[in-house]
């Protein structure tokens, strides 16, 4: 079983480099999908997200959940980076690779992934509005509850 | 017994991490909250929210309200997770 490749960190990643070490010599993967989040600025309303995390959770509850989807999915390998700290608008904050044999695995190990990300790995998003006012910190959407209950109930 | 806060939740306590000692007859998370909503301001008013307050114990998140945290080195308080 291949072990997920997780990185949390405040620099930013390098998605054609972590591609390429994702795959690596394996000549049997049909498939890669890589998903990359970045940061918006809301129609021009913020200047910056301030990304905190639980340090050591986050790295165990990514892993835990990537390795769930190697086994799900039959992945040939899974990789997430995820940054903190202050991070500007379009700006990279998350990105997950998957890699399988063909494309409909790697599509839902991605996506198995992200939803999962979304309400179970410890980060909290501040807001830092460009107009100076003391931001607000994300609240948490239902519509992201959703998701992952849809891989729950299958 | 070290206790650690997150986002608001760190904001409105004014402290990243405490230690304290809980009385015997906390046994659980839910005895938890109940200790900490009879706590001095601002303490009552923040875990007047704690229906969805979260709880990792050893950086292992735990749902159950009824979890025994006897023994547990740290516990982590926070709101609900925005990640991704």
């Amino acid at each position: 079983m291949p072990e997920p490749r997780v990185l949390i960190q405040e620099e930013d990643f390098d998605i054609a480099a972590e591609t390429k070490l994702l795959t690596g010599e394996n000549k049997n993967i049909g498939a890669v999908v890589t998903f990359t989040g970045l940061c918006r600025d809301e129609d021009n309303r913020l200047s910056a997200l301030e990304l905190e995390h639980y340090p050591g959770m986050a790295e165990g509850e990514i892993t835990r959940i990537a390795q769930e989807a190697i086994t799900r999915f039959d992945l040939n390998g899974i990789t997430a980076v995820h940054r903190y700290g202050k991070i500007n608008p379009g700006e990279n904050i998350v990105l997950v690779v998957a890699a399988a044999r063909h494309r409909q695995a790697a599509f839902d190990g991605a996506n198995f992934l992200m939803d999962f990300l979304k309400t179970r790995a410890p980060f909290w998003k501040k807001e830092h509005p460009r107009d100076g006012s003391t931001g607000d910190w994300v609240s948490a959407k239902d519509a992201d509850d959703d998701a992952l209950s849809k891989w729950l109930s299958e | 017994m070290k206790l650690v806060y997150f986002a608001w939740l760190r904001e409105r306590l004014g402290v990243n991490e405490e230690m304290v000692d809980l009385p015997d007859d906390v046994q659980t998370i839910a005895d938890l909250f109940g200790w900490l909503k009879q706590r001095e301001e601002p303490y009552a008013d923040v875990f007047e929210a704690s229906d969805i307050i979260q709880v990792a114990i050893g950086k292992q998140h735990v749902l159950d309200r009824s979890t025994n945290i006897a023994g547990a080195d740290e516990i982590a308080l926070f709101p609900p997770m925005t990640g991704g």
